[in-house]
């Protein structure tokens, strides 16, 4: 049976110069998990306002042609009207909230239908089970985690069993495990109540094999294709990790799962032993003699050179750096916990491997290279909750370091610590000689400089020249300095386009330009690749490397695996407020089932981390082979 | 959240109340009765030992059962905006003098002269004990109001208040809670975007820092009411049944027949010779209005979950309020020299011990009003983090 039912529909907005969505004309079948995909702009949130009614009845703009959902046409039905058949969740969870405990909130909807209070009762208690819930039931809602928020949000929409779901990136603010979680309620709810699904997301990595069918949006304006996920991948221009290494592989169908591709590229693995996954990837493993040099002494022995290259992986069994604390420099070990810590060794370490891997990989810091920031004993109590205890950190001029750990496990205090923005309660924290919270903002700009995980924040002007002036009158930097960065970052933004009607990736692209308008050696991103489709993604990608090249130190707290593995020198892993891994990122996302990139999964044992690096070995390798199977 | 350690189990067993949960959790209006009417009794006294007296009341009352909640942190707002009010009138009456004649002379401030037409306003001149005690007294008294109603602000969820309001109130009762919560969020908005302010380079701090701020946080408010309102509508807010046009009509009637009726009605008390028809039509009046609203409340299809239920603790802890208001308001009748102390002659104010004791009737919902669980006891300085950065601890 037809759930949704598009019939040619269109949707344009006022002023807009076209139809943001045009000749849409499918049907949705009861009981699917359908995920659509595209790069942003595409009008994906606006096609699934159209199945909730808030497009156009509350958007404005016109809707041409006729969406029912479930039988009911959604011009003659507003919103509220279609409340028991749609449940919705948008893109941030707390906009979505109205009421202030986890309890009334998921009785919410229930109560606007006017249930019954037993039929209320018996469906709040089961849905706190199926979302893993009911700890949380009397809890404020603002003291939740991000992850906890997204699961409310979910069960709320849940409680009056509507047939249909809609969600607009509902993992896109998640940590990797609570994401699993989510996806794993949704499929459940799939499988076992027949809900259909419709959603959105631009980490395909998490969700593409959890889907039935895939529509794809692939341009503005376009005519979407709905079909097998394996085909439509085929042709996307948006796909995850796997479906870039099965189109490498030449593997048809396309592997969906990690556990499709090892079985389907057995081949490619074959190809790969003997060859080095030193090039293209941020921090080198080995030469081109790949396993030979593990065991050879490096010149700066340290712990931060215990990477472990094609033969050393499966022989490493100590997950965490600091637990393990062991360096492998000559056979000397490192015991004391402290000296586990890439210090001084750290850069080196990236600069001796940095020098010998290919084209892609980053300059890293020159030996010796100042250290852009230090971190010791750091301590911050936010209320009674002690968000950091004990963190040492240091940093080094042209060195770009993960941070990652699930929501709530300090990143962002981190951040905001190296910014000044919170005084540490002990321990000490140092950004280029100087304490950043008793530094004046006009100062320390000239230091460090961070990009927050709403960009719109640093946003004040109503134009983009106005943004880019005051930017340049903040850092007293010559005119025309920020605008220039904007050009380079941003390229074709008119100068009178308001900075709100950016999208997520150019938004982010100006308030990097500002913050670099001070050209501060320690740049800070937070979550910076939430709500990025994959190109927008690349282009940062592509920045940030450049600049670490010139020797900008980088600290990004991210959940975004792929991103680290793609980017990161170093990877930090939080818990709870504590360091509990601090390492070369090969070393530390190995060996972890959550934070192993999709790549590291498939090819494992063997050390490589993005499809880059297997491309361009490959080619190495043989050329004319590599290149026959490069899309 | 988790269950009390083992080791707690016996202490807890003394207690008279048990550990609140949502079914047993105290009707929110029991609690605005109780507030009510220890501001009451503070409305009836100038003495500042049994206002202190019932500040004293209403605080532990606090500190023992508010919770973690939101808006359980306003209490500390409510108290600071009562010292304010004392200062403000301090301030009054010696920079405007007091009505007061006094012979203790603290000292003589420049008097401005003042023209003609300003006849009874003076500026400055003479500074007296008894104004200033006077003053004093007055200022209490206001604070000791507005530290009840904190209280019951602290105590009481304004969510939960709104679920007891009739149906036909519903909706105008969510515009009101969406109100109150707009402060909050306003606050939390200018704090992120000043910190916001740091990052550009720019001071963080002054009132020129405020100001750059407003527009961005005014647009980011209405977002989010934009926002919230559509997430309303979305899960069904405003859903409506079918009422037949004849209930319409009468609801339409009943309604303003009935509030036209309370007006008459409270028009005729007031007037000399209109105390004849006045009470009937003001009860007439309140029975169509009362009516129409109970009409209006059908076309609503909004059912209720779990909402809180009046039971015996609900009677003691509004029934304590209401004993202390009324034995104030008969003690001020027998007793009133104890409880409005002269300022002049000045003398000090003693403690009338009948009416100390009646406010201590106040202290039962310490007592019998059931206790926040231990995760939800509140955590001082957690108002003081910043927003976008939820807080620390895992449950999940």
């Amino acid at each position: 049976m037809t759930m949704i039912r598009f019939e040619d529909v269109s949707v344009r907005y006022e002023g807009a110069a076209g139809p943001t969505v045009r000749g849409v004309d499918l049907a949705v079948p009861e009981g699917e998990l359908v995920l659509l995909v595209g790069p942003s702009g595409v009008g994906k949130s606006t096609l699934l306002g159209t199945v909730s009614g808030l497009v156009p009845h509350f958007t404005g703009g016109t809707l041409r042609g006729r969406v029912t959902v479930a039988g009911r046409d959604t011009r003659t039905h507003k919103p509220r009207e279609l409340a028991d058949v749609v449940g919705t969740v948008g893109q941030d969870p707390l906009a979505h909230f109205v009421t202030d405990t986890v309890e009334d909130e998921l009785a919410y909807g229930m109560e606007s239908l006017g249930l019954a209070p037993d039929v209320m009762r018996r469906r709040v208690e089961e849905t706190l089970d199926l979302l893993g819930l009911a700890d949380l039931r009397d809890r404020p809602i603002t003291t939740l985690s991000g992850g906890q928020q997204q699961r409310v949000a979910i069960g709320s929409v849940l409680t009056p069993h509507p047939r249909v779901l809609v969600l607009d990136e509902p993992t896109s603010a998640l940590d990797p495990a609570a994401a699993e979680e989510v996806l794993a309620v949704l499929q459940r709810l799939v499988h076992d109540l027949g809900t259909t699904v419709l959603m959105a997301e631009h980490r395909l990595e998490r969700v593409v094999q959890y889907a039935d069918q895939v529509l794809l949006l692939a341009a503005p304006g376009e005519p979407p294709l709905l079909g097998d996920p394996a085909e439509v991948m085929a042709v996307s221009p948006v796909y995850p990790p796997v479906v870039d290494l099965g189109r490498l592989a030449g593997v048809t169908p396309l592997p969906l799962t990690v556990r499709d591709a090892r079985r389907r590229t057995a081949g490619l693995r074959e190809r790969l032993v003997g060859v080095a996954p030193g090039e293209g990837r941020p921090v080198g493993a080995s030469t081109a003699e790949g396993a030979a040099v593990a065991s050879e002494p490096r010149p700066e022995p340290g712990p931060a050179e215990a990477v472990a290259p094609a033969s050393g992986a499966s022989g490493r069994a100590s997950r965490w750096r600091r637990i393990g604390g062991k360096g492998r420099g000559g056979g000397a070990e490192v015991t004391a916990p402290d000296a586990a810590r890439p210090d001084s060794a750290a850069p080196d370490a990236s600069d001796a491997e940095a020098a010998q891997a290919g084209e892609a990989v980053q300059e890293a810091a020159p030996a010796g290279a100042p250290r852009a920031a230090r971190v010791s004993g750091l301590a911050v109590y936010r209320g009674r909750v002690e968000a950091l205890r004990r963190v040492d950190l240091d940093v080094c001029a042209g060195e770009t370091v993960a941070l990652m750990g699930r929501n709530g496990a300090g990143k962002s205090t981190l951040l905001s610590t190296l910014v000044g923005l919170l005084a540490p309660t002990s321990g000490t924290v140092r950004v280029g000689g100087a304490t950043p919270h008793r530094t004046t903002p006009r100062e320390l700009i000239r230091r460090v400089g961070l990009v927050p995980q709403e960009p719109r924040d640093l946003l004040y002007a109503d134009t983009v020249a106005a943004e880019c002036a005051a930017a340049d009158h903040d850092a007293d930097a010559a005119p025309g300095t920020c605008r220039d960065l904007v050009a380079e970052l941003l390229p074709g933004i008119a100068d009178d386009t308001h900075p709100r009607d950016l999208s997520e990736g150019q938004r982010l692209a100006l308030a990097l330009a500002i913050v670099l308008t001070a050209r501060p050696p320690l740049l800070l991103l937070d979550e910076p690749t939430r709500g990025l489709d994959y190109a927008a993604k690349a282009r940062l990608v592509t920045i940030l490397r450049g600049l670490a090249a010139e020797g900008h130190a980088i600290v990004l707290a991210t959940h975004d695996v792929e991103l680290a593995a793609e980017l990161a020198h170093r990877v930090v892993i939080l818990a709870e407020g504590e360091v509990v891994a601090d390492g070369p990122t090969a070393d530390v996302v190995v060996s972890s089932p959550s934070f192993a990139p999709q790549v590291t999964k498939v090819l494992a044992p063997q050390p490589w981390l993005t499809v880059t690096q297997v491309r361009r070995a490959l080619r190495a390798a043989a050329p004319s082979e590599g290149e026959g199977a490069t899309p | 959240m988790a269950d009390p350690a083992p080791e707690d189990r016996p202490a807890r067993r003394l207690r008279l109340a048990p550990q609140a949960h949502r079914s047993n959790a105290l009707h929110p209006g029991a609690w605005w009765l109780w507030a009510l009417g220890l501001a009451t009794a503070a409305s009836r006294t100038t003495n500042p030992l049994l206002i202190g007296l019932l500040i004293g009341v209403a605080g532990y009352v606090v500190a023992a059962r508010r919770t973690s909640a939101p808006w359980a942190r306003s209490y500390g707002a409510f108290v600071k905006l009562a010292l304010v009010v004392i200062g403000i009138r301090l301030v009054f009456a010696i920079v405007l003098g007091s009505p007061i004649p006094g012979t203790h002379l603290i000292v003589t401030l420049p008097e401005v002269p003042l023209p003609d037409w300003a006849q009874g306003v003076r500026i400055g001149g003479r500074v007296t004990a008894e104004g200033v005690v006077f003053a004093l007294y007055d200022g209490v008294r206001l604070a000791g109001l507005l530290i009840c109603v904190g209280a019951a602000n602290a105590l009481a969820s304004p969510a939960r208040l709104l679920k007891s309001l009739p149906g036909a109130l519903y909706e105008v009762g969510v515009a009101v809670v969406v109100a109150m919560t707009f402060a909050p969020n306003l606050i939390a908005d200018v704090q992120r975007l000043r910190a916001a302010r740091r990052l550009r380079g720019r001071p963080d701090k002054g009132v020129r820092g405020l100001l750059q701020v407003g527009l961005p946080v005014l647009e980011g408010a209405l977002e989010r009411s934009v926002a919230l309102a559509a997430a309303m509508d979305a899960r069904g807010f405003g859903r409506t049944a079918a009422v037949p046009a004849r209930v319409r009509r009468t609801t339409a009637v009943l309604t303003l027949g009935g509030l036209m009726g309370v007006c008459a009605g409270t028009y005729g008390l007031l007037t000399a010779d209109g105390t004849t028809y006045g009470l009937p039509v003001l009860g007439v009046g309140l029975a169509a209005a009362l009516g129409g609203l109970w009409l209006g409340g059908r076309r609503s299809v909004r059912s209720r979950y779990r909402p809180d239920r009046w039971g015996l603790r609900a009677w003691l802890v509004a029934g304590s309020g209401a004993a202390v208001a009324t034995l104030m308001i008969a003690a001020s009748s027998s007793a009133s020299d104890a409880l409005n102390p002269g300022v002049v002659p000045l003398v000090a104010p003693t403690l009338p011990l009948l009416p100390a004791a009646a406010i201590l009737i106040g202290l039962l919902p310490a007592f019998v009003a059931p206790v926040p669980p231990p995760a939800e006891a509140p955590v001082s300085a957690r108002s003081a983090k910043p927003p976008r950065m939820p807080a620390k601890e895992k449950t999940s």
